[in-house]
């Protein structure tokens, strides 16, 4: 047995065969050839070229189909560097007039691209030298006469191992036998940890090398919840994972049966109860786990990883779809919220000594008016017939909020001029993740038709603590008294203008503070699309007293080990089938 | 008979720079014409039908090139490249319906 401690990136524990991807080596057979077989070699270099064609114009059109054009577009790529003339007669000529082997072709002339790439001064540039090394791997394969691992077209239960999966294998993952992924590289935000997280699969990344250690059939567990991987478990260790496996499918079985039930309390109170997206595609999830609608929809993903500012068409495209296929359900789309720690396309003006206080989110897009302007027409021109709510990101003042609406109201005008339809009354709402929004909220609360508390950020600007600081990490705390009060503010606040106020943040989706939060006063809550069945069930198990008894007794609390202490213990009396050890 | 030759100045107007979604599109539009076209950034001129050689000239926002063809239809694929530089390589007339 084998345990290898990894990160966490995509919660759920699976066990499976190990299937290693990529993982051959790259070997060279020889590097030059005969004189007078130098034409039988340009030859394999052709065929090689176009079956690797061939295979990536099919996984263009499959995944474009399977994940939406931007996935499509990593292939699409691909192919045009494969059919670059210029790359062919090189290659073709190192062949004829220095007699190399296609592979030693193949691979030096890449490798030289690539290289070129890295050193040019722009990171963009950096990282497409990923796709010159994806293709080195495919031409090579290509050329032993080798299938590609066809990670699409798996036909039993596997779990993924990889030393790194290039974005176009990730892709291509099929969730139906991929029960869970393991690279040795990478972190918690890394391509593979956002795909396995949107579709769901339990993955571990970063664990180091191991894979020299397996073979494939080997049995795997994989730990998402715990970052661990245990290659060849014991008998004991296997029978525990396998008890957890059953307690997680039996209560999900039994969390899908209340898909089609109300959030409502025991006592007959409904909470709206939503989920937080990041991806179009997670709608079907929403869906699925019946969620009343999405209320916190991510718009970042549309900038990261991309060549340029996504256009208007594109913004609303991905509007459009998410509202659509909610049906009639509220979709709330929240402004860009780039700065900080994720990088977007928008100029950086310089190193900042604090991101986190720096310009970022509804900050930048002020200083980007053009581009702001583009995503609020989008917005608008996606709300006819639909129901759309617009958010703006990380208010500190009123004038930070009245100059994002003035915006509004210019693409407003602009529409109306052009003739363009849009919904007129489309509700306008704020983000509430400052303590200086929490404090005016009185003012906020009568320009904004609703309010959604985010507690990751005012978690962390209440305490001041970054929490991805590993020497401050165990002070951040959503339980902490002093963020409790300020969430107890705005919900009086707003329950005294009768302005809807919601939660959405990694708070509302954790069971033990779904029933403070209620007993607070809420009665709306965005979780991740996951979580929506536990989150129902754990609703639908208390009543509305129970949740006011406990959050009176928590706001007298002093600290939040208190206050977590005292919450689990009212959800293992609660909810106990939902507690696992 | 020599093929006649059209150029043209032009700059990036890309805030990225001619990197993938550009440099695609301009690969892409070269490649209809029979011309050969070349790409030029100071005194290095590249194929315009090679996406690795467009990458890498690194162009970035600012950047002025000339855009050289030589063939039959040398003109036309100058006058229709240079175009796609001026609009930022937005497409033409996209539907703005659902």
């Amino acid at each position: 047995m084998q345990v290898l401690q990894g990160i966490a990136a995509s919660p759920g524990v699976a066990i499976g065969e190990a299937l290693i991807v990529g993982n051959e080596d790259i070997r060279i057979p020889r590097h030059f050839v005969m004189r007078d077989t130098v034409e039988r070699e340009v030859q394999r270099l052709h065929r090689a070229m176009n079956v690797v064609e061939d295979e990536m114009t099919r996984d263009r059109d499959a995944v474009t189909i399977k994940l939406g054009e931007q996935y499509g577009a990593i292939f699409a790529a691909h192919l045009q560097m494969l059919r670059d003339p210029k790359l062919r007669k090189e290659l073709e000529s190192l062949i004829r007039d220095r007699h190399y082997s296609a592979e030693y072709a193949v691979s030096s002339t890449l490798r030289r691209y690539a290289k070129v790439f890295q050193q040019l001064d722009s990171q963009y540039l950096a990282e497409r030298s990923h796709d010159l090394f994806d293709l080195e791997k495919g031409l090579l394969r290509g050329l032993a006469g080798r299938q590609r691992e066809h990670l699409m077209n798996l036909s039993s239960p596997a779990v993924i191992l990889a030393k790194n999966l290039t974005p176009s294998e990730t892709a291509k993952l099929d969730r139906q036998f991929v029960r869970a992924i393991v690279t040795e590289v990478g972190g918690a935000s890394s391509h593979t940890a956002i795909v396995a997280k949107g579709q769901e699969i339990p993955a571990v990344v970063g664990t180091g090398c191991f894979l020299a250690d397996v073979s494939g059939g080997d049995i795997v567990i994989v730990d998402g919840e715990q970052g661990k991987v245990i290659v060849r478990p014991d008998k004991e260790t296997l029978e525990r994972y396998q008890a957890t496996l059953e307690t997680q499918r039996s209560t999900a079985r039994h969390l899908a049966t209340l898909r089609d039930l109300p959030a409502e309390t025991a006592d007959g109170v409904r909470i709206q109860l939503t989920a937080n997206i990041e991806f179009p595609y997670e709608v079907e999830t929403c869906l699925a786990r019946g969620a009343d609608g999405v209320g916190l929809y991510r718009t970042e993903f549309l900038y990261l990883g991309m060549d340029c500012e996504p256009t208007e068409e594109q913004h609303f495209q991905a509007y459009s779809q998410v509202a659509r296929a909610m049906q009639g359900r509220p979709v709330t789309i929240r402004t860009l919220d780039l700065g900080a720690d994720k990088m977007g396309l928008l100029p950086k003006q310089g190193e900042e000594d604090n991101p986190f206080l720096g310009l970022r989110s509804i900050r930048l897009s002020l200083r980007n008016v053009a581009s702001f302007r583009v995503q609020l027409r989008a917005i608008l021109r996606a709300s006819v017939g639909r129901n759309l709510r617009l958010m703006f990101p990380m208010i500190a003042t009123l004038n930070e909020l009245r100059k994002a609406k003035m915006v509004l109201n210019d693409a407003r005008e602009d529409l109306e001029d052009e003739g363009v339809d849009f919904d007129r009354d489309i509700p306008i709402g704020m983000m509430v993740e400052t303590p200086a929004a929490v404090l005016m909220l009185d003012k906020f609360i009568r320009e904004v038709d609703f309010i959604s508390i985010g507690t990751n950020d005012l978690t962390q600007y209440t305490l001041a603590v970054d929490r991805g600081n590993r020497e401050v990490a165990d002070l951040y705390r959503p339980s902490d008294p002093a963020v409790l009060r300020l969430i107890d503010h705005c919900v009086r606040t707003a329950n005294q203008e009768n302005v809807p106020a919601s939660v959405c943040g990694e708070m509302s989706g954790s069971l033990k503070y779904a029933m403070l939060l209620i007993g607070m006063g809420l009665r709306s809550l965005s979780v991740s699309p996951a979580t929506v069945p536990e989150v129902k069930q754990l609703i639908r198990n208390v009543t509305l007293e129970q949740c006011q008894t406990v959050a009176r007794r928590v706001l007298t609390m002093e600290d939040a080990n208190e206050v977590d202490a005292f919450l689990r213990e009212e959800i293992k009396r609660t909810t106990p089938e939902l507690v696992f050890g | 008979m020599s093929h006649p030759t059209a150029t043209c100045g032009v700059t990036v107007l890309n805030r990225q720079g001619l990197h993938a979604r550009p440099a695609h599109m301009l690969v892409e539009a070269a490649g209809r014409y029979a011309c050969e076209v070349e790409v030029i950034k100071g005194n290095e001129a590249v194929d315009g039908k090679s996406i690795l050689s467009v990458l890498t000239l690194g162009a970035e926002c600012g950047t002025e090139l000339t855009i050289r063809a030589t063939g039959p239809d040398a003109d036309e694929a100058v006058r229709v490249i240079a175009e796609m530089f001026a609009r930022k390589f937005r497409k033409e007339g996209s539907s703005e319906e659902e």
